[in-house]
């Protein structure tokens, strides 16, 4: 145990500050152009895209997860923006990495780190859901092109995207797990439609997409044919990453503390009311928790070693804590915490609220609570899986 | 930049560990319940591994390690449901000597804690929990008058460290005159824990360098070890309720192919793994943050507490009818997470104690 950084770090972390003091001022201001010059500038500084080999644009960094840390610890200190993080930068390109041709890694790698080409996922379907394999989204070859017809859900950036990672049954008589094709192709293929889909937030974070004898060439397969399960699940292990994010948890109970001692009733400080108080101080502990058992598994994960089931439990906890940290945030508000939209005497934006319901469809999506819980219990507890029902 | 155990960590609470499974088995545990203060046995082996003076410099006999190691051995205890004193007479006395001993004190008394050749108590419950049926402790002209209750470690004790109303640590001999000692029954019939009525009893007082300051702190390491016993204790509880799923068949299949059975199971790890994390570091800040020891050790402790609590019941209703007997002795486990839950504060006190230091509210 050693919570010190060595001096290589401290230098590292010099480096960082430097950078945040010179070019802090550049910092993007709600526009597109301005997030893309502010990219650029982070990967030439190595604060974007770092691990990335420059062949392919990025900074060309050997992985070293602390200096990932203390370049995100510094840039929320400073209160600058990272670098940009859609699901084409954080999912497609290790994927592509891993598993894609040279001529796709040459392609497609660059622009999307620039935010150049945004992507969009399509995984989901209406029928398909926790039993992502089941899905039946078609695509027949013809000639040099597969012919797709079907639809996705729960597609998040599906009207800005210009590409969409996609899966699709291709070997229809194969078992479920065998049919499928990851594709890559441009969301302006005449046949796609994409309507919003309104959430109990107000607002449409996510869409539908449906397909109509989409037309798209054979050469923009991820990996062979019938393989796009398991391209697809090199994918969703770095997005249960993405959604455990311990940071967050942090950031909620530094506002938690603060409106705990600046709002009052009767004239009294929420803090001074113990029952909330002792709610605030049990969500700490867990706060607390979850920030050293992230600590745990970059550690583990620097000596390369297997934390087991300390690792599957993340995304389950994760979402969790969030979703309570926002339940207690409305609880102490009370009626100003039912406040939405706009009204007078809002509170945070009405964030609070927002995040509440947010968060709830976070708990579902990316696996919902229940698989995770299978999957904790048969990986991380060697317990058996349940039988399969006999067919009907 | 390291957040794990050191290879020697790792190899001295496997060795406890093992040398438990062997001395400690659950029928060495029922043998020693309730029927005898603490097992010596047991105790003799933990001394041939230096546990007793985990924390003790070696200038004095001990091995001079730090509190999470400390932690780690509590954790085994826990696990192995050890019927030996450990959480007073190993951390909390010699942090006591240490702190606010004399010279003379602690070359008086460490070597023999270290050499588990005196047993020590302490009592600190109404500073650490708050006083219950009035009892408290004065101290006048060198001798101590009053009440203190729960004391830890108390069966089979040779001394006890003692802390009066105004935070002041003395030290006791357990036979001296005046001095009545009431053993109290407590679920956990693995601890022998009682109640210290004093008349006038002399007393020595541990007062070189800061004592309040040293209460404090003793409090914090205390807490962190019933912690880390209820992490051990709750961890194993775990193990058992799995073994035991994948054993048992019901409806022609094991319960633990059932989701609603794997999904307690999972629920149980999700919740005490993180609580390991929050122990190392709590464990770790004691030595290396002091500033942030009373609030991580009184989270440390009322968050396992909870989730203790949650697994014990949990992993019990895993085990269906069984576990609710004594043949299968689960209830030791249960038990045990039920004392540390309540030993030198409930979560409700010991978060309260979080918010002060804190500055979130007054004492």
């Amino acid at each position: 145990m050693d919570l010190s950084y060595s001096p290589e770090y401290e230098v590292f972390r010099e480096e960082v500050r430097a950078f945040a003091r010179t070019f802090g001022s550049r910092a993007p201001r709600g526009t597109m152009d301005g997030t893309r010059e502010w990219q650029k500038l982070l990967i030439e500084h190595g604060y974007a895209a770092r691990t990335i080999p420059r062949e392919y644009g990025g900074f060309g960094a050997e992985p070293d997860v602390l200096k990932s840390r203390i370049i995100a610890e510094e840039f929320i200190a400073a209160g600058l923006p990272m670098g940009m993080a859609g699901q084409g930068i954080s999912m497609l390109v290790p994927t592509l990495l891993e598993l894609g041709t040279e001529e796709q890694k040459k392609k497609f790698i660059k622009p999307t780190l620039l935010g150049e080409i945004i992507w969009c996922q399509g995984y989901s379907e209406p029928g398909s859901g926790s039993d992502l394999a089941s899905l039946t989204t078609r695509a027949v070859e013809d000639g040099d092109d597969f012919v797709i017809n079907g639809q996705k859900i729960w597609t998040s950036t599906a009207a800005q995207a210009d590409m969409i990672f996609c899966l699709v049954r291709t070997e229809p008589n194969a078992p479920k797990h065998e049919g499928i094709s990851y594709l890559l192709f441009s969301m302006k293929t005449p046949g796609i439609e994409v309507r919003p889909l309104v959430t109990m937030t107000g607002r449409a974070e996510f869409n539908e997409v449906f397909f109509t004898d989409v037309r798209v060439p054979k050469k923009d397969i991820v990996g062979q044919r019938g393989q796009g399960w398991f391209v697809a699940n090199a994918t969703l292990k770095h997005e249960r990453r993405m959604l455990g994010d311990p940071n967050q948890a942090g950031t909620r109970m530094r506002a938690l503390i603060e409106l705990m001692q600046n709002e009052e009733i009767d004239g009294h400080r929420l803090m001074d009311n113990p029952v909330f108080r002792d709610r605030l101080l049990k969500l700490q502990a867990r706060v607390h928790a979850t920030e050293y058992h992230g600590l745990r598994l970059l550690t583990a994960g620097l000596k390369g070693e297997d934390p087991g089931v300390a690792r599957l439990i993340v995304k389950l906890m994760g979402c969790e804590l969030n979703h309570q940290l926002a339940a207690f945030a409305i609880d102490a508000l009370g009626e100003l915490g039912m406040l939405y939209s706009g009204s007078p005497h809002l509170r945070n934006n009405g964030n609070w609220q927002s995040s509440y319901m947010f968060d709830l469809g976070l708990i579902i999506g990316g696996g919902t609570a229940q698989i995770q819980k299978n999957i904790i219990s048969e990986r991380g507890l060697g317990m058996p899986r349940e039988p399969k029902a006999a067919k009907a | 930049m390291e957040f794990g155990l050191t290879d020697d960590q790792k190899m001295m609470q496997d060795s406890v560990n093992r040398t438990l499974e062997r001395v400690s088995p659950l029928e060495r545990v029922r043998k020693a319940a309730g029927h005898e203060p603490y097992a010596p046995d047991v105790l003799k082996v933990l001394v041939e591994l230096g546990a007793p003076g985990i924390l003790i410099p070696e200038e004095f006999g001990g091995l001079g390690l730090t509190l999470l190691d400390a932690a780690l051995a509590s954790e085994t205890l826990g696990r192995h449901v050890a019927p030996v004193p450990f959480v007073a007479s190993s951390v909390m006395a010699p942090l006591a000597l240490i702190g606010a001993g004399s010279d003379a004190q602690k070359a008086r008394y460490l070597p023999r804690l270290a050499a588990g050749e005196a047993i020590a108590g302490v009592a600190v419950s109404e500073q650490s929990s708050g006083a219950r049926e009035k009892a408290g402790i004065s101290a006048k002209a060198g001798k101590l008058s009053g009440k203190a209750m729960f004391v830890l470690d108390f069966g089979g004790a040779d001394i006890f460290i003692v802390a009066d109303k105004f935070g002041g640590l003395h030290l006791v001999d357990a036979k001296s005159k005046g001095l009545e000692k009431t053993p109290l029954n407590t679920i956990d019939a693995t601890r022998a824990i009682g109640e210290l009525n004093f008349d006038a009893v002399e007393a020595e007082a541990l007062s070189s360098g800061n004592p309040a300051a040293t209460l404090d702190r003793m409090i914090d390491a205390g807490r962190i070890m019933f912690a880390a016993d209820a992490l051990g204790a709750g961890g194993r509880m775990i193990e058992k309720a799995v073994a035991y799923a994948k054993e048992r068949k019901q409806f022609g299949r094991v319960i633990g192919s059932f989701q609603a059975v794997k999904h307690m199971c999972a629920e149980m790890i999700a919740e005490l793994e993180p609580c390991r994390s929050l122990i190392w570091y709590a464990a770790y800040a004691f030595d290396e943050f002091p500033d942030q020891s009373r609030r991580m050790a009184a989270h440390a402790k009322a968050h396992t507490s909870d989730v203790g609590t949650f697994v014990a019941r949990t992993a019990t209703e895993v085990h269906g009818g069984m576990g609710f007997t004594d043949l299968l002795g689960l209830h030791y486990w249960f038990k045990r997470i039920g004392f540390d839950r309540q030993a030198l504060g409930g979560p409700e006190k010991v978060r309260h104690d979080a918010a002060v230091a804190q500055g979130w509210v007054g004492n």
